[in-house]
């Protein structure tokens, strides 16, 4: 049965991880991430499963690559400082191919900024933080019973693509208490596929496009796993054909299967005049602002995106047939805003609620710039 | 075919290592050790992060993972947790493992997670070519240090010690049945080992500092190296230029971290569940 609870964003993404099977967590304390290491130190014990404190967010995610290479299911936890630090290990994650999750609750920036005050203000990072061209799945819930299915989403997505993914929340969903409703096990899916018999090194060759199968050491045939640019059997390759087709390999196992991964939600855009975008806790209050609208008469909608990396690029062309007012309501100096202005048509009128002081927008606020931008 | 050769992956030669390379022998001292126990290919890991020393692993043939600068014992650290049954080896150079990692190093040496290191020293940072290392010998000359190095270097075997070290080891590349020998101790051991190899970087550090070949450098690594014994006669000024060998530290008594983790917390947790639930 599912059960109804009050509980923390920060103790349902940790539940929702152990539903999902995660297996190995190591991370490092920050605020205003610390509750899910907690919880996983006291739980993950009971079932047998491993937990750790490193020495600093690098090790941490370090940990969890070699962990998910020994075939665990991994996920570490963070706010803007720590997700700073992983960028190193996230690029090597992308580049082995290591499926692995990682929550970055975000906070006040740049550097140590507001640690308890909330932000959306590492958008940008979680696409671009490391270097080189790389792909990337990031996904954010902005309701109670999102932050469970999307950290069940994140792990199946991770292990599919075998990809890291990025579970972006910020401080207010992360501290705040919420009604959810934790659903039955096998009543979501949980994917998990099965390391392939190993017979050769070959294990990066398959054709662009193609689902990579998940490898593992210790599968009766020992393999090489490499930071370097590598051929098909992981050996460090610099021959330019061969770099270019790895590079497609990865870049295009995600843009095959935009559909999978890309998730949305759509409130009252089918008439609507103006579409508001935005995501996680300023979602909420758009949500909120657009019924508030309607009741006025105003012809409002939302669009919540889920999944904010890869952009929800062909919904959002879509909805801009008919739509031609688009506000961005984002916590921060303006990031989202460049890809809206970026796939928006020129006749489109792009407006936007940027703030960056901490405070989260309150539903009134979203309504005046609705009414302003309709005006 | 020799017994050891099975542990080493021909098909990835040659090596990126210069004519003379001290690395070789250590690859051979290790492939030696794990002929010597029998061990399967398949149960054993060779982890290494950035440098000469970062390319070691690709040319064994066991699991192999080549990782980011410095950072090779969090991967270990995360292998050996999800695999306590494994051998995880770590082989890293003096300025990945003491300068860029040397946080990671002293935080292995104190959870005394049951990693292997293999610390090869030879005192510079010979791939990115030649600059200076927190074990580069004072007043040596290097890439960044063209007026003479002004600062002191580590000493592995004190920094390792205090930082709770269970096996801590030094031999040197001039003396392979020792350093297999040392080497295959310390995969016997149950913690965290360390064992620092003082190889010659002729190229890069040698020909700056009057000793451009191979042989000139091993003697001189022959010259700065003796017996604890040997080493304890001298006065404290004379010890300040020579490094002593052999195994300086060996505690068996301190418990391994997962086992601690699995034997203790692991059961621990599953008792106060159940008491919850009573």
């Amino acid at each position: 049965m599912s059960q109804r609870k009050v509980l923390q964003g920060n103790i349902i993404i940790a539940k929702a991880a152990l539903a999902a099977g995660c297996d190995f967590f190591a991370g490092y304390p920050i605020t205003p991430s610390s509750e899910i290491a907690q919880y996983m130190s006291k739980e993950m014990p009971k079932m047998e499963r491993a937990f750790i404190q490193m020495e600093d967010e690098i090790a941490s995610l370090g940990a969890c690559i070699g962990a998910s290479l020994a075939g665990k299911k991994a996920l570490t936890a963070t706010s803007g400082p720590g997700f700073s630090l992983m960028q190193e290990h996230l690029g090597m994650a992308v580049m082995a191919e290591v499926p692995l999750v990682i929550v970055n609750v975000m906070r006040g920036g740049p550097s140590t900024g507001m640690p308890t005050k909330p932000s959306q203000a590492d958008m940008m990072q979680a696409r671009w933080g490391t270097h080189g061209d790389h792909p990337i799945i990031a996904v954010y819930p902005a309701f109670s019973d999102e932050i469970f299915s999307e950290t069940v989403r994140a792990f199946n997505l991770s292990e599919k693509y075998w990809n890291p993914v990025i579970i972006l929340l910020d401080e207010v969903l992360a501290k705040a208490h919420m009604d959810v409703e934790i659903p039955e096990p096998g009543s979501y899916e949980v994917y998990w596929e099965k390391t392939h018999e190993i017979s050769d090194l070959n294990i990066y060759d398959r054709n662009i496009g193609e689902n990579p199968p998940r490898i593992d050491f210790f599968h009766s045939y020992p393999i090489h796993i490499d930071s370097l640019e590598h051929d098909a059997h992981g050996w460090p390759s610099f021959d330019a054909k061969t770099v270019d087709k790895m590079q497609r390999l990865r870049m295009e196992k995600i843009f095959y299967n935009l559909e999978d991964i890309i998730k949305y939600k759509e409130y009252f855009l089918d008439d609507a005049e103006v579409l508001v975008f935005s995501f996680g806790i300023s979602a909420r209050a758009a949500l909120a602002a657009v019924k508030m609208a309607r009741e006025q008469g105003i012809k409002a909608g939302l669009f919540q995106a889920l999944t904010v990396w890869p952009f929800p690029r062909a919904a959002l062309q879509e909805r801009f047939k008919k739509t031609k007012k688009v506000l961005t309501v984002e916590l921060n100096m303006g990031q989202m805003k460049y890809e809206i202005e970026r796939i928006a048509p020129p006749d489109v009128k792009k407006q936007t609620l940027l703030r960056a002081n901490g405070l989260p927008f309150s539903p009134g606020e979203v309504l005046e710039t609705i009414k302003e931008f309709v005006k | 075919m020799r017994d050891y050769e099975k542990y080493i992956r021909y098909r990835t030669f040659p090596t990126p290592w210069c004519p003379g390379c001290g690395d070789g022998v250590i690859l051979k001292s290790i492939a030696m050790a794990f002929a010597e126990l029998k061990l399967d290919p398949d149960d054993i890991i060779v982890i290494a992060g950035i440098g000469c020393s970062g390319r070691m692993p690709t040319y064994f043939n066991t699991n192999t993972l080549h990782t980011t600068h410095g950072r090779a014992l969090t991967f270990a650290t995360g292998i050996k947790l999800a695999k306590p049954e494994k051998l995880v080896v770590v082989v890293s150079g003096d300025g990945d493992a003491t300068a860029i990692g040397g946080n990671h190093l002293i935080h292995a040496a104190r959870r005394n997670i049951g990693i292997k290191m293999i610390l090869i020293n030879n005192g510079i940072y010979g791939m990115t070519g030649g600059q200076v290392s927190p074990l580069t010998p004072p007043k040596f000359f290097t890439e960044t240090t063209p007026y003479g190095n002004i600062e002191p270097h580590f000493r592995i075997r004190m920094l390792l010690s205090a930082a709770e070290a269970s096996f801590v080891a030094r031999e040197t590349v001039n003396r392979l049945a020792q350093l297999k020998q040392v080497i295959k101790k310390s995969f016997l051991h149950k913690g965290f080992s360390v064992v620092e190899v003082m190889s010659n970087c002729h190229v890069n550090l040698g020909r700056r500092n009057k000793m451009k070949s191979p042989l000139v450098m091993t003697e001189y690594i022959k010259d700065i190296t003796m017996s604890m014994a040997d080493f304890e006669k001298l006065s404290p000024e004379e010890q300040e230029s020579k490094y002593p060998l052999g195994i300086f530290v060996e505690n068996s008594q301190r418990a391994e971290y997962t086992d601690l983790y699995y034997k203790q917390i692991v059961p621990a947790a599953q008792q106060a569940a159940a008491k919850v639930e009573k």
